[in-house]
């Protein structure tokens, strides 16, 4: 059986809504949102690249690696405001993140 | 000259009511009197100086909007100067007489300046008044008619924290808006038939109509009988003849210089003049006439009978001027047109008079009204006295027949009735019957009045009988003059308004021709020489009738219209019956209140239904209040209370604290705080944005 672009395009979207209900899903853990949220940068870049080498195209693969260096900054950026969250709250439970309520 | 006539007023309402707090009341006051005082002369200056022949002077254009043209114009023919003589005399001797009358007035506090006000209304209502008359199409008239009711409006609720004044000032008011919805859908209907609403055009077209029919209310009517009563009810509101005359009674509650202007010589007349202005309509309109003639003589009679037994000095009067207009309007519905204006003119002068003089005794007697009240004031205050005999004699109809001697009212009244019975038929001798038995009433209620006031014992509160003192020169003034006026008025101008028809239509400015009459007019005429003039500068054998074209002239008669040349040659007994009706009315009121006063108190007892019956006016106003005020007070409620209050406000109410704020909270309550709330709802939003994208893109 040959890999196809099919077989990757089922990953990569498996693992897109793998990401999406971790994010609303989890009720325990930010830290489990930004993973997801990773997760899902992943899956993007799985189509990326899949399409880049299935049309013989390398920007699909030369954008894939801005995603990531964009997705570790946003890792960082997104660790660094849990640290201060947590300073200042006490907490970083899901359930306990409500304050954007109108 | 007619241009200054015209103005003068206005700019004297002007002046009055908005700069007198610069210039000061009494200034104020002065300037308006004195402007009136200017019109007055100016239009004696037109009318003696006038030849008959029309003329109109325009002033600017008002309206150009497809056919419709209208002018702001002045047309000055024999109807408009009669009218302008009449209105600026009175007007203008009213002003003059207010200075004593409205001096002191109980109604307002110490120091409120009402005097101003009230001159400035006279001004206004004066101005609106000439408007009327000296319109040269219907919309400026209408302008007028309105005008004169808006002052009247406001004058009769001059006395503003008078409950009754306040109501009686809408009744006026919401009464002539019935009467003004004819006029208008008259209006309405001319200006379609004739695609204009110029004299000059409207006035020709009555042959033409007479032959016309149009759809109205899904019956196929005659143009000219449906103008003409349209028209006509416009009138009757107008003119306070019955079924809307309610008004004019309680217009009364004005200040009494008021009732004198507006509610006797001038504003109610107007709807005879509208009449007469429209004679060559009228004149294809048998209908209508006929209609004019019931509703007339039924109003002499009717107002007539209601004024026996009021107490109110002022609402005897008030109804005797509704039983005269009667008489004008039978007159005119007749055909005679030029009589219906003598009436009016001389009936001008004597009820204004009367008015006054009213007016003269209640300030005598401090404001008290009640003729019950009074009694024994011939030596109090002698020139009053004397001013309302004089008007008394005239309203009576006092004279000698077939000669030329008597007062105004003689000469008049005797042209109408003897034109209704000239008219023939069995709706002349009603007419006739009718203003005979009103004749006699009008002569007992005078009396009555005249006797109650001045003779007898004083009744009534002592104090006031002995601070009862002789109104002041400004008062008496016009009086004066106005007795000029009651007496003279009839002899005059007897020929010119009803004298031989060449005379008239000379007068009048319309042309005629002299068709030799063979047979009975000749010598009925022969045997009775009516007057001694005509008969003989003339010759009894002439027969003249009017031959100008409708529209041309200020009056028309069609030409199978001989009520003026037949009203000369009518019996003896005719001509003489109103002055025994007038001696009957005498006498009676002589018996029941000098000879034998205890009469009308048993007399009333005994017949207490029929006492009762005319004591409130024939139940109209019950009436009235039952099928109209009720029923739109109630649908006013309903609208209020269910439609406004349940619908309109429950509707909003309902809304804005219980719709709007179910929603809100459900939506808030959607606003949890939660990411994953949010993200989820944005998953969503995209499921269906990308599924709509694809559906419709790919469909």
């Amino acid at each position: 059986m040959t890999i196809g672009l099919e077989h990757y395009l089922t990953v990569a979207s498996a693992l897109f809504v793998i990401g999406i209900f971790g994010i609303f899903l989890n009720r325990k853990n930010v830290i489990i949102i930004l993973m997801s949220v990773e997760l899902m940068l992943l899956a993007v870049n799985i189509n990326l690249v899949a399409f880049s080498s299935y049309l013989g195209d390398l920007t699909g693969q030369v954008f894939t690696l801005f995603i990531l260096t964009v997705a570790a900054a946003e890792a960082a950026i997104g660790l660094a405001i849990l640290v201060c969250f947590f300073r200042n709250r006490g907490t970083i439970a899901v359930e306990d993140v409500n304050v954007m309520k109108g | 000259m007619e241009t200054i006539l015209l103005f003068a007023p206005l700019v004297g309402a002007l002046i009055c009511g908005f700069t007198w707090r610069l210039i000061g009341e009494q200034a104020a006051c002065v300037v308006a009197t004195g402007l009136l005082f200017l019109s007055m002369l100016l239009s004696w200056v037109v009318f003696l100086g006038f030849d008959g022949e029309t003329y109109t002077r325009t002033l600017f254009t008002w309206i150009e909007s497809g056919t419709l043209f209208t002018d702001w114009s002045i047309r000055v023919d024999r109807l408009t100067a009669i009218m302008l003589i009449v209105i600026t005399t009175v007007s203008a001797l009213v002003h003059l007489y207010s200075f004593g009358y409205m001096a002191h007035d109980d109604n307002f506090k110490e120091g409120e300046s009402y005097r101003p006000r009230f001159f400035a209304y006279l001004s206004f209502f004066t101005f609106a008044m000439l408007m009327l008359v000296t319109a040269d199409n219907l919309l400026q008239l209408f302008f007028g008619w309105e005008g004169v009711g808006v002052a009247s409006y406001l004058l009769i609720g001059f006395y503003y924290r008078k409950p009754s004044a306040g109501s009686a000032a809408m009744k006026a008011f919401i009464v002539n808006r019935v009467g003004d919805f004819g006029f208008l859908l008259g209006i309405f209907a001319l200006f379609w038939m004739a695609d204009s609403i110029q004299f000059d055009v409207i006035l020709a077209v009555g042959p033409e109509l007479m032959e016309t029919t149009f759809p109205f209310l899904g019956y196929e009517v005659n143009a000219a009988n449906t103008i003409a009563m349209l028209l006509f009810i416009g009138a009757m509101g107008k003119s306070a003849q019955l079924i809307l005359h309610t008004w004019l009674p309680d217009a009364m509650e004005g200040p009494t210089p008021v009732s004198a202007l507006i509610h006797a010589a001038t504003m109610v007349t107007a709807g005879v003049f509208l009449v007469c202005r429209m004679s060559p309509i009228m004149e294809y309109a048998p209908f209508a006439t006929n209609f004019i003639i019931i509703v007339g003589a039924a109003t002499a009679f009717f107002a007539a009978t209601v004024g026996l037994v009021q107490n109110d000095i002022k609402r005897v009067i008030a109804y005797s001027t509704c039983s005269q207009l009667g008489y004008m309007f039978v007159a005119a519905g007749v055909g005679v047109y030029s009589v219906a204006m003598f009436h009016l003119f001389t009936h001008a002068f004597f009820k204004a008079m009367l008015f006054l003089g009213a007016g003269s005794v209640i300030h005598a007697m401090h404001h008290e009204q009640d003729m019950r009240n009074y009694g024994g004031l011939r030596k109090k205050i002698p020139y009053t006295y004397w001013a309302m005999m004089i008007g008394t004699l005239a309203i009576t109809g006092v004279g000698i027949p077939t000669t030329y001697i008597g007062f105004a009212g003689f000469f008049s009244k005797d042209a109408v009735v003897e034109s209704a019975y000239a008219f023939g038929g069995e709706l002349g001798s009603f007419a006739f019957w009718a203003l005979i038995v009103a004749a006699v009433f009008t002569s007992f209620y005078s009396w009555r009045l005249m006797f109650l006031t001045f003779f007898g014992e004083a009744r009534g509160n002592k104090h006031t009988h002995d601070h009862a003192h002789e109104s002041p020169m400004t008062m008496l003034v016009p009086l004066g003059v106005l007795a000029v006026g009651a007496v003279f008025s009839g002899v005059v101008w007897y020929n010119s308004f009803f004298g031989k028809t060449d005379q008239v239509a000379t007068f009048f400015g319309v042309e005629y021709v002299d068709t030799y009459a063979e047979g009975e007019h000749g010598e009925d005429a022969a045997a009775e020489s009516h007057g001694e003039e005509a008969s003989d500068s003339h010759g009894a054998d002439h027969h003249y009738v009017f031959t100008s074209p409708p529209g041309e002239g200020a009056i028309h008669a069609a030409p199978d219209n001989d009520v003026l040349n037949e009203a000369h040659y009518v019996p003896l007994w005719v001509k003489f019956s109103p002055f025994l009706a007038m001696i009957l009315g005498f006498v009676t009121a002589l018996w029941f209140y000098i000879l034998n006063p205890s009469i009308p108190g048993r007399l009333a007892e005994s017949q207490k239904p029929l006492y009762n019956f005319l004591l409130n006016k024939w139940y109209f106003d019950e009436a009235y209040e039952f099928l109209f005020v009720r029923p739109a007070q109630w649908l006013g409620r309903f609208l209020w209370k269910g439609g406004d209050g349940s619908v309109i406000d429950g509707g909003i109410n309902g809304l804005a604290m219980g719709i709007i704020p179910f929603f809100t909270r459900t939506l808030s309550r959607a606003q949890s705080g939660y990411i994953f709330h949010y993200a989820f709802a944005m998953v969503l939003g995209i499921v269906v944005l990308i599924t709509w994208a694809t559906l419709s893109s790919g469909g």
